[in-house]
């Protein structure tokens, strides 16, 4: 007999799956998009220490790469953060979409 | 466990244990603070987290963002919850029915699950000497509910239930000041820490993990919407609050205070204040009063602080 | 065969409890639960039971670290009455909702406006819809043998639902009676090794307790409580039939007393029913065809299986120890639902008795008696409900 949806539910509401957020993408909240100049990027890593989103990659040798826009949520703290390089900055924000 | 090395290139090989898809506002302070307090240690960590912003949008149906064990029951008891955990833990330990990974226990709470509701909760929690951490992330109002006053909103601030009106402008009474009332708790370690300085609030989270016993932290966490401000100045507005010592970093271990962080230039008090919605009214002329009286309640704070900072008892020769 | 003693029934539980070895307890101070745990703290710090015992500021901690614990992986349990309950009311939902068995002895006191200790069923009557299993015991054998069945029940893995097993506060809690223990051995035996289901305390798989469900799946989750509810009748069963093969002693999710050619009924729970066999017993050899039904599971309340028992009844009078202002006795309430299925349904009267610990006394049954047979014989109810036993 086919289980009813009901009782497929987990006992007690609890999430067995760690981590389960990632299948929730947060990048369509983004009104604005930060873009990475790599050429003004001094690898200071303040961007991922600082974003709220877990949306900064890095390589595995620890280097900063590009954004993971599938949950960044525009919110331009990386970009604020920026120390960049002799006064230009290596994030900027422009108009998602544009 | 040897502490691990704080270095940014190092700590970013490592693995988030708090993912990315949690439903905080854009720009929230809170999974900053989150992510760096379970970023400072390799140890395994189990958590409570009391009802509140942080765990409405970290654990959704199917969807949770923590790769921890995580547990929330309700509002004002994420330290009875984890400490009943803590307890089971022992118990099996014990009886030789769990191995013994050297479990660290945090609970998280917003600062009205703290300072507020689940007061006493704590309070008992800490008396009771379990080995656990109460991590605070403050943000100075019941934002989940849509921004009502709390015993740690600050003084003048304008909230929902304690709006700049023309008779009551904002909130008049003073912030409760929670992290010295855990202090004397006589709990082995309590520190006031910012996610803008990472670095100390990691090292305070390392201290406090190697020390057996109730912890407790206080961490500031911006949060633009009840702040009414950008959502790209969380760290400069935690950062402005350490520089203008409204918030000062420092810890109280085994009763002994120590300012981890002096601004080498204090900041004018509204240097934190005006990029904030919440205190626009007290930059009106009627209203001056308050800035100044905002200004003198840190200024004693700081005082206090630096009366009791054992680094300045050190440097001063003993009198006669 | 056990060791027959006379103790309380607070030192019943705290022994059932001792020889069952919960892993955690957590617990605060309540009068008349109070010598319960505090017997209990005794064995913990004697090295009589392994249980890690947390003394607790509230007891709405008391149920919290009880849930943290239970979610964590082992057996939990904690005691409480009347206020404490109260304070306990939020968590008990959350108990239930997250299926942990917790394990409570619950000391049936009244509740507060205006402040008294002594015993009613206000606070058990009040938590009926948390979602807990409720077993009510009549004196301190069956608070004893309940609660070592209420671990057995709520960790059945078809069940995962938390107890309380209630006794009367005073009358049972402190009164010395004749008790029969059950060997050590045979107890832990009985209940079996506790089994966890989703341990927080497993590092290998994380799993977060307590997530937000709104209301695309919030009514599916209790739908699923619902059901694991009505599983509960079967199990509890089971486990008395386990239990009478151990100890001679047979349970039922009711009791009935010269019920079977009765004409008219008495329907009363816990200690009352003891003074209400002795009156029965009066009736009877005066020729009257009077029965009782004391019903032993209040949640999941047995609504089919106590029509049954019923159906052949004039008139029935249920017996409230606690009141649902504005509306009937609560027990009586189930009473009347569980008629609606009936054919021919009886006259029923409900009265309110014992309030804060107010004697029963056998004068207060035979007027009871006295009406019901009335009732029997013109079929007219003239009060459904009243109070008995009060001062005029």
């Amino acid at each position: 007999m086919s289980k009813k949806f009901w009782e497929t539910l987990p006992q007690g509401s609890v999430v067995l799956e760690a981590g389960s957020s990632a299948k929730f993408k947060t990048g369509g909240w983004r009104s604005m998009k930060p873009k990475w100049i790599e050429e003004n990027c001094i690898q200071c890593l303040f961007c991922w220490m600082y974003c709220p989103d877990m949306s900064v990659k890095v390589t595995a040798e620890g280097k900063r790469a590009e954004f993971n826009y599938d949950y960044c949520k525009g919110c331009g703290i990386c970009a604020l953060e920026c120390p960049g390089k002799k006064g230009n900055k290596a994030i900027v924000m422009e108009e998602e979409g544009k | 466990m040897t502490t691990k090395p704080l270095k940014l290139k190092e700590l970013a090989k490592g693995e988030d244990r708090f993912a990315h898809g949690h439903r905080m506002c854009a720009g929230c302070g809170a999974p900053i603070v989150v992510k760096q307090v379970l970023m400072a240690t390799d140890y395994p960590i189990i958590a409570s987290n009391a009802t509140g912003c942080l765990e409405v949008s970290s654990c959704i149906q199917q969807f949770t963002a923590w790769k921890i064990p995580w547990i929330h029951s309700a509002f004002e008891n994420a330290a009875a919850t984890i400490s009943g955990v803590e307890a089971m833990y022992k118990s099996l330990v014990k009886q030789g029915k769990l191995e013994d990974k050297q479990v660290k226990f945090i609970a998280f709470g917003g600062d009205g699950g703290t300072y507020d509701i689940g007061f006493q909760s704590l309070s008992g929690a800490m008396e009771r000497g379990h080995d656990m951490m109460y991590i605070c992330y403050d943000n100075g109002a019941y934002m989940n509910t849509g921004i009502q006053r709390s015993s740690a909103t600050p003084f003048g601030a304008d909230t929902t239930t304690c709006p700049a009106g023309d008779v009551i402008p904002g909130k008049p009474q003073q912030r409760k000041d929670l992290t010295r009332i855990m202090a004397a708790h006589g709990i082995p370690y309590v520190a006031q820490a910012s996610p803008a300085h990472w670095m100390d609030l990691m090292k305070k989270v390392q201290k406090a993990f190697e020390i057996k016993g109730p912890k407790f932290m206080n961490i500031i966490s911006p949060c633009n919407r009840g702040w009414r401000s950008r959502t790209d100045d969380a760290i400069m507005l935690s950062r402005l609050a350490v520089d203008t010592c409204y918030w000062p970093l420092y810890e109280i271990e085994n009763g002994v205070t120590k300012i981890t962080y002096k601004p080498k230039e204090k900041k004018a008090l509204i240097d934190f204040l005006k990029p904030q919605g919440r205190f626009k009214h007290m930059f009106a002329k009627e209203n001056e009063w308050m800035l100044k009286q905002a200004q003198e309640q840190v200024d004693a704070q700081w005082e206090r602080l630096l009366k009791e900072d054992s680094a300045v008892r050190e440097e001063k020769p003993a009198e006669g | 065969m056990g060791k027959i003693v006379a103790v309380t029934g607070n030192e019943a539980c705290a022994q059932a409890l001792k020889q069952i070895n919960p892993d955690v307890c957590a617990a605060y101070p309540i009068t008349p639960a109070t010598d319960l745990m505090q017997r209990f703290s005794s064995y913990v710090n004697n090295g009589q039971v392994d249980t890690e015992l947390v003394l607790v500021e509230s007891e709405h901690s008391a149920m919290s670290a009880c849930i943290g614990a239970a979610a964590a992986g082992g057996r939990v349990a904690t005691a409480t009455s009347s206020q404490g309950l109260a304070l306990m009311w939020e968590m008990l939902y959350i108990a239930a909702g997250t299926r942990l068995p917790i394990i409570m002895p619950l000391v049936n006191r009244a509740l507060s406006a205006p402040l008294n200790i002594h015993g009613d069923h206000s606070d058990g009557m009040g938590a009926r819809d948390t979602g807990w299993i409720q077993l009510y015991s009549e004196n301190a054998q069956e608070a004893y043998d309940n609660t070592i069945q209420a671990f057995k029940i709520a960790e059945h893995m078809d069940i995962r639902l938390p107890a309380m097993v209630c006794m009367d506060g005073f009358i049972v809690s402190h009164s010395i009676e004749r008790v029969e223990y059950i060997d050590d051995a045979d107890v832990k035996n009985f209940v079996g090794k506790f089994q966890a289901v989703n341990p927080l305390l497993d590092l290998d798989k994380p799993k977060s307790y307590g997530p937000l469900i709104l209301t695309d799946l919030y009514h599916e989750y209790k739908r699923a409580q619902h059901e694991v509810m009505t599983k509960v009748p079967k199990v509890v069963l089971e486990v008395a039939a386990e239990f009478e093969k151990m100890t001679g002693r047979k349970y039922s999710l009711f009791e009935t007393y010269r019920l079977e050619d009765a004409e008219i009924a008495i329907v009363v729970m816990s200690s009352a029913a003891g003074t209400t066999k002795d009156i029965i017993d009066q009736y009877r050899d005066k020729g009257v065809k009077i029965g009782l039904l004391k019903p032993r599971m209040f949640r999941p309340f047995p609504y089919l299986e106590i029509a049954d028992a019923l159906k052949h009844l004039k008139a029935i009078a249920v017996l409230d120890r606690a009141d649902s202002f504005g509306g009937y006795g609560p027990l009586f309430m189930e009473i009347a639902s569980a008629v609606t299925s009936m054919d021919t349904k009886p006259a029923m009267i409900n009265k309110i008795f014992g309030l804060g610990g107010r004697d029963y006394l056998p004068e207060q049954g035979e007027h009871v008696i006295d009406e019901l047979i009335n009732v029997a014989k013109t079929g007219k109810v003239q009060t459904v409900k009243e109070y008995i036993g009060v001062r005029e």
